[in-house]
């Protein structure tokens, strides 16, 4: 019982996304390395950087034209383009200070609700996702391939069509206007994508591992925890990432299911109302697009290593 | 066989777990205690009206709108008084998207206690698609609509013979915004005709200016205020009978009296003499946002934008809006003696229940206690009604007050705007779009026209 974890650290600390294939043959690894360093050559050619650099600014100047239009003044706003700052550089938090403090209720209580909104609406579909998705890899049963498939199948179900039946439901259930709606809403949207990407990852898993953990007397629960979750971690990451940037993002799931009550909306919402009843503020838009685009930036600056590891691994290996 | 066993149960104990942790976080049901023992708190004089409504202390009352802050503070601050005399709760819900979101909460079955509908095309849309999530207005109600409104207000809240919603709000469309300091400065006196008004504008271009300014940009429903110029224009040139025709369309969009009145506001807005003030050429009207639209006015560029009293709470911060002040407003003159053509807009209070609770503060907002009640809760200003017993004094601005004056006048011929009772797909679809057409790409009046009757739903 208590051997077993041995192998699996093993296999861990390989990177998942550069696992080489036990058997391949030294000729075989040279052409290989040939052909790294032939697209390392090429990738960083003079021309290559450039071109990186051209569209790294390009993408870039929109962001920076927002930051720079959120510290301008109202007037000057709605009078001129970002760009003249260069000429006539005038800066205030008056923005800020609105959008965040400027109607009834602080834009802090919005980005709360954000936030007991996203955690369970992501950690709800990766539980419910990760047992599943051991089902349909290690577990035997009939129909499993044809349930695996009929679930991903169900991506392809457009949200806006649920919308409707689905608030029947919830009032019929009477948990519409709460965050329960919202949760369980969201953890149905990502159901078919997190089944799939976690599915395929966990299939990737050598089956002698999981065999010999077997030999040793370990069940399903002890496989599942001691043997898969060290290994899905930047997959269950990856997903992670995805899912909390969508929730966090969302505008319609939260508008229809939570409604705009003051207690359960999210910062979305709050900011689509910022422009007032005829649109008439909508120089603050800047401002509050930027309040809401900070966590989910930090989020993905600490965790983007496994943003991209994360995704060769679960889909596109294999 | 053991594995096999060992192995269900593990998954059931898995299952049993996470619906554990699922319901660990329902929410508890301890929401709504409060509001129930205010009823007696409040002082007994002021809440003497309320007694007809009777003790409704525990009860919740959810309405659902589509204005947003900042005009929903003075909006809720004036149910203050109701709440604390019957013991009600108002669980007031403002969305930009609520016209979307009120047809999906409907068909649902999660209609709000009470919406305030802007559109009387949407009230008939909702009366007739979904027959039973209506209801009509208690009797209480129309007798204060009876008393204090015009009978045509009435009317718009009125389908198939059935009184639905009571007005609550109004706006007042029919408004030319000017600096008085430039006029006085030229020498200019305000127009009292129409004529005046075409002859004014050829003194500016003679002294070297530009008199007018729009903007008509509006996200997705750009387009807008150029419809309002239209509408007010068939007010006036054609009457409002043909106007009642027009928008039931008795008589088809390209009649010819509409072509005309076209024609007379693109000798207006496209004649590139008078436009765009401080903006470009005629086509910059298709982009500036129409909130802007008059903006120029404060830089000394431009002299006259026809804009809705709402234009008021537009103007950057710090500006005077008065009659000394650094910009006001006149009314549009009509083209005929003696007649008053307003444009006018407005919400209405449609109930989708007909709990005691709920047709109580109905009636409440019918009233005219309540419309005075608001008038003194909206400090900044920018808010009118058309109700009668609404006390032009209490009412915050000098422009207000003009505006409930004009509302209020026997003389005045009010009419509803048009986009807003036409059906949807003209009057908040092709009809926006072809006034973008109108200026962005110099289509022709009967071009326009033509278009936008070919694509009237065929009934």
């Amino acid at each position: 019982m208590t051997t077993t974890p041995l192998p699996p650290q093993g296999v861990a600390a390989r990177e998942p996304g550069e696992t080489a294939p036990e058997g391949a043959g030294s000729g075989r690894r040279n052409g290989l390395q040939r052909r790294a360093s032939i697209a390392t050559k090429k990738l960083s050619s003079p021309w290559a950087s450039l071109i990186a650099v051209v569209i790294a600014l390009l993408w870039t100047t929109p962001t920076i034209g927002l930051l720079v239009t959120s510290f301008r003044p109202e007037i000057d706003i709605r009078s001129t383009g970002w760009w003249t700052i260069f000429s006539n550089p005038s800066f205030t938090t008056a923005n800020y200070e609105q959008a965040l403090f400027g109607g009834s209720q602080s834009l802090w209580t919005d980005l709360i609700n954000t936030i007991v909104i996203t955690l369970p609406a992501v950690v709800i579909p990766i539980s419910i996702a990760l047992l599943a998705a051991y089902g349909f890899a290690w577990i035997d049963f009939k129909g499993r391939n044809f349930l695996f498939v009929a679930i991903f199948a169900l991506q392809i179900v457009p949200i806006q069509v649920t919308l409707i039946p689905l608030l029947t439901t919830y009032v019929d259930l009477g948990i519409n206007g709460t965050f329960w709606s919202v949760w369980l809403s969201h953890t149905m949207f990502a159901l078919p994508l997190a089944i799939f990407l976690l599915h395929n990852f966990m299939k990737d898993i050598p089956p002698s591992l999981v065999e010999a953990a077997r030999v040793d007397g370990a069940g399903h629960v002890k496989i599942f925890f001691r043997v898969l979750l060290p290994l899905l971690v930047p997959a269950i990451a990856s997903f992670a990432i995805f899912q909390f940037l969508w929730v966090w993002n969302d505008l319609l799931v939260a508008l229809t299911f939570a409604s705009g009550l003051p207690n359960v909306r999210p910062l979305t919402v709050r900011i689509a109302e910022l422009v007032g009843s005829r649109g008439g503020d909508w120089f603050l838009l800047s401002a509050g697009a930027f309040v809401s685009m900070i966590v989910p930036m930090l989020v993905f600056l600490f965790l983007q290593r496994y943003f991209v590891r994360g995704l060769l691994a679960g889909s596109v290996k294999g | 066989m053991r594995i096999n066993s060992r192995r269900r149960s593990a998954a059931v104990a898995g299952g049993l777990g996470l619906v554990l942790a699922l319901t660990a976080c329902m929410p508890g049901d301890d929401e709504g205690t409060e509001g129930g023992g205010g009823g007696e708190a409040a002082g007994s004089e002021e809440c003497e009206p309320f007694e007809q409504y009777g003790d409704l202390g525990g009860t919740t009352v959810s309405v659902y709108t589509s204005i947003v802050e900042p005009e929903s503070v003075d909006q809720e601050e004036s149910y203050d008084l109701f709440e604390q005399c019957t013991g009600a709760t108002i669980q007031y819900e403002g969305s930009r998207e609520f016209e979307a979101q009120l047809l999906v909460r409907i068909q649902a079955g999660n209609a709000p206690d009470i919406a305030y509908i802007p559109q009387p095309g949407l009230l008939q849309t909702i009366v007739r698609d979904n027959p039973d999530a209506m209801v009509p207005a208690p009797d209480e109600t129309e007798a204060n609509v009876d008393e204090f409104f015009a009978p045509s207000w009435k009317e718009y809240g009125t389908v198939d013979g059935e009184f639905y919603a009571a007005p609550l709000g109004a706006n007042m469309k029919s408004f030319v915004w000017y600096s008085p300091q430039m006029f006085a400065d030229a020498g200019y006196e305000i127009p009292e005709t129409w004529d005046d008004m075409i002859a004014l504008s050829d003194q500016i271009v003679a002294d070297g200016g530009k008199p007018w300014c729009a903007g008509i940009e509006s996200g997705d429903a750009t387009g807008w205020p150029a419809t309002d110029f239209v509408e007010d224009v068939v007010l006036r040139s054609a009457g409002e009978d043909v106007y009642d025709q027009w928008v039931s369309h008795e008589i088809p969009f390209n009649d010819p009296q509409i072509v005309e009145a076209l024609d007379e506001v693109a000798g207006i807005l496209k004649n590139p003499d008078y436009v765009n003030a401080g903006f470009g050429d005629v086509t910059t009207i298709a982009t500036t946002p129409w909130t802007d639209g008059g903006f120029p006015i404060l830089e000394g560029e431009c002299w006259m934008h026809r804009a809705a009293n709402f234009y008021q709470n537009q103007w950057p911060e710090g500006t005077e809006v008065a009659e000394d002040g650094d910009v006001f407003a006149f009314y549009l003159p009509s083209m005929t003696e003696g007649t008053q053509p307003v444009l006018g807009g407005g919400e209405f209070v449609a109930a989708f229940d007909d709990r005691p609770e709920v047709q109580a503060f109905q009636t409440y907002l019918s009233s005219d206690h309540w419309a005075n009640e608001k008038a003194k809760m909206t400090e900044a200003g920018g808010w009118v009604s058309a109700n009668s017993g609404l006390d032009v004094e209490n009412l915050a601005t000098d422009f207000d007050k003009l505006s409930s004056t004009i509302l209020a006048s026997p003389d005045a011929v009010i009419r509803f705007d048009a986009s807003d009772l036409m059906p949807g797909a003209v009057g908040a679809g092709t009809f926006w779009t072809e006034m973008v057409n109108f200026f962005a790409l110099d289509k022709s009046s009967q071009e326009v026209a033509d278009a936008i009757e070919a694509s009237w739903p065929a009934s």
